[in-house]
């Protein structure tokens, strides 16, 4: 199918029309093409439109399409409690929603002045979620992107490593993702009887996988010559475009939240911030693999206080005007109400009951003004900006998702480079769309 | 009548400030006869507007002394608030802020994190705001700045020339406040569909959303349910 417009000629290609479309493409002189790369391609991590104009196999141009997966929740949440919130924005970056809770948990906080009273116990669950979550979500993009240059074993070596992990949460929250686990004050519940053997049994597991996972790949030729020099971003480029996380790491910085302004007491954990110089897709892999190694760390040692220090602590704020007024229990059908909290708003306090009403419909105030509160995502720096205007509901939240900016790099890495590059280039920036619209 | 049985009034330190205009009175929308929701005397202000006066303490000052010479016409109030400064400057020297904020020695605020927008009704003069939040990773400090325009004339000047990263983070701002950055390269929505009417994160915009029935109950859509604030 061809049509005549303004533009010049436009060939429709509906996949089963080739012999009739080679035959008029060859007809034509001009060596120009457009093509139109999603927004449904597996290799573009979800619903991400590129329109790629082509000479010959080089992109001469790059345009990045977003908007399909927009379902405004940072509008929605300013029509629901401080508290609900979390269940909003735990759905906005979907393969990290413990970072989404935590950078929207940190706001909230500060913006209640509370950010000192969070129990430490709550504090070191949060730093232990957030390093298994920042694995499953370096798994799935290791092994997204083997998939996208047409190496299956890291696909299926990466989702199966991520199944454990997403096991770990299952037994912990109740849910795989989506958790709305951390809560402002502390976290929903605490870890439940058991849980401490799943996390340790996968420390001693995983080191290994790891290992399996970089003899596969770290010298593997047909890898490397896909991915070395490869969508090129140096560190100038990087800080224009405010590209932040494993690309600009692989850009030789070592800027990494947890170290230069660390939050939920990161600065007590020993860990280091891996980097390459390379600027290149293998150096951003290479950041990635580090990363999770330097993760499996700090899981441990979170996992040691808690089985330590502060075995037995709360994991809630001591705040009856804020804190949750019940925690949940485990039952034989999975994580639901506490018996023993009904029985007692139910059976023998009015008091206790009015406050778990009030608590649970009307939520707390949270005193007018705003406030920036950042975390280190798996992508790069995940920024809540939170506005309260002294009432029970955000005003305005506003998430400054690493993905959205990440992927404004789309030009500078992929033009002039070859359309294979294309997708090495964008899974390197590892998008997820969920967070980009929101 | 006596007032013996009233509880007291607060003694002490009279509010000296003049009282912010007033929001909302009473709750629930009810406003015609009697009082029966307890609420009926409930008076609710905006927000009293901040502004910090120096020193501003931490290394806000050093940023400020930075700034000053060179902006120090440009800066409408500084406020200092949850150990953040905020620094209101006016919009015609955006640009040129901007850019200082970037290049001085002093200041070198090189990372930007993006544009956020807030619509405030009720701040005649300066209803739409375009915040800044700026990440200097030489001094590792952060800043945030913030603009306002007026909702009748809902112009900002693009920063994209100083920050490049602002590229996207401008159309949506624009998208979804309506405001309208002069200078931007290519300003179109990103991600509301290109024929869209409206900019929903506006206070003005409704949430829409439809009851919601189970079981013979329903339950009201979330903007039409009984709000506490």
């Amino acid at each position: 199918m061809s049509t005549t417009t303004t533009e010049g000629k436009v060939y429709d290609v509906a996949g089963q029309d080739w012999d009739e479309l080679v035959e008029t493409v060859t007809e034509s002189a001009e060596e120009r093409l457009v093509i139109n790369m999603g927004p449904q391609h597996p290799s573009t991590h979800g619903v991400l439109r590129l329109v790629l104009t082509l000479d010959g196999e080089t992109v001469t141009e790059a345009r990045t399409v977003i908007g399909y997966l927009h379902t405004g929740i940072e509008k929605n949440m300013e029509f629901r409690t401080w508290t609900q919130g979390v269940t909003f924005v735990t759905r906005m970056d979907y393969l990290a929603p413990i970072f989404n809770e935590t950078a929207y948990c940190l706001g909230v906080e500060k913006l209640l002045g509370i950010a000192d009273r969070v129990p430490e116990r709550a504090q070191a669950i949060r730093v232990m979620m957030m390093e298994l979550n920042r694995i499953s979500s370096h798994l799935v993009a290791l092994a997204t992107f083997g998939m996208e240059l047409g190496a299956t074993t890291p696909m299926i070596y990466g989702f199966r490593e991520r199944e454990m992990v997403l096991d770990i949460f299952e037994y912990v929250t109740g849910l795989r993702m989506n958790m709305a686990y951390v809560r402002p004050g502390g976290v929903s519940v605490d870890l439940p009887a058991g849980a401490v053997d799943k996390i340790g049994e996968f420390l001693k597991v995983m080191p290994e996988r790891i290992k399996d996972i970089r003899k596969l790949l770290d010298e593997n030729p047909v890898y490397t010559r896909r991915t070395k020099d490869v969508a090129y971003l140096d560190l100038t480029g990087c800080m224009a475009l405010g590209i932040t996380g494993p690309m600009l790491r692989a850009a030789g910085l070592p800027w990494d939240l947890r170290k230069s302004q660390p939050y939920c007491g990161y600065e007590t954990y020993e860990f280091d911030v891996p980097t390459e110089k390379t600027c290149d897709v293998y150096g951003r892999y290479l950041v990635r693999m580090a990363e999770m190694e330097e993760s499996l760390k700090i899981v441990e040692q979170a996992l040691d206080r808690l089985t330590g220090p502060l075995k037995g602590g709360p994991v809630m704020i001591d705040d009856k005007k804020i804190g949750w007024p019940s925690q949940l229990a485990l039952g034989p059908d999975g994580l639901g109400n506490s018996p023993d909290h009904i029985a007692h708003i139910m059976g023998s306090s009015m008091e206790a009951l009015i406050h778990h009403f009030k608590l649970v419909t009307e939520g707390f105030r949270v005193p007018a003004g705003q406030v920036y509160s950042a975390v280190e995502s798996p992508r790069g720096e995940l920024g809540a900006h939170v506005v309260s205007d002294g009432g029970t509901r955000p005003y305005r939240v506003h998430f400054r998702d690493p993905s959205f900016t990440n992927l404004q790099a789309v030009p500078a890495t992929c033009e002039g480079g070859m359309i294979a590059d294309v997708i090495s280039a964008v899974a390197s920036i590892d998008p997820v769309m969920g967070g980009v619209d929101r | 009548m006596s007032s013996e049985n009233l509880p007291g009034v607060p003694q002490g330190e009279a509010p000296d400030q003049t009282p912010e205009p007033v929001v909302r009175r009473g709750m629930f929308g009810a406003g015609d006869t009697g009082d029966t929701s307890g609420y009926g005397r409930l008076v609710v202000r905006r927000p009293a507007r901040l502004a910090s006066a120096r020193p501003y303490g931490s290394y806000f000052d050093d940023v400020a002394d930075a700034l000053e010479p060179v902006a120090g016409d440009a800066i409408e109030r500084v406020v200092v608030d949850r150990d953040e400064v905020t620094f209101h400057i006016a919009r015609e020297r955006l640009v040129d802020v901007m850019r200082h904020l970037r290049d001085d020695p002093a200041l070198r605020f090189e990372l930007s994190l993006g544009v956020s927008g807030v619509h405030y009704p009720d701040e005649t003069g300066g209803e739409l705001r375009a915040i800044y939040h700026l990440c200097s990773i030489t001094h590792n400090r952060r800043i945030r700045v913030e603009v306002a325009c007026p909702d009748s004339d809902r112009h900002i000047p693009s920063t994209v020339s100083v920050y490049p990263t602002h590229d996207w983070h401008e159309r949506e701002t624009y998208d979804f406040f309506g405001i309208v950055f002069d200078g931007h390269p290519a300003l179109t929505r990103i991600e509301m569909p290109d024929d869209w009417e409206g900019h929903p994160q506006r206070k003005d915009y409704p949430l829409g959303g439809i009851p919601v029935e189970y079981r013979g109950a329903e339950t009201p859509a979330p903007d039409q349910r009984r709000s506490y604030a």
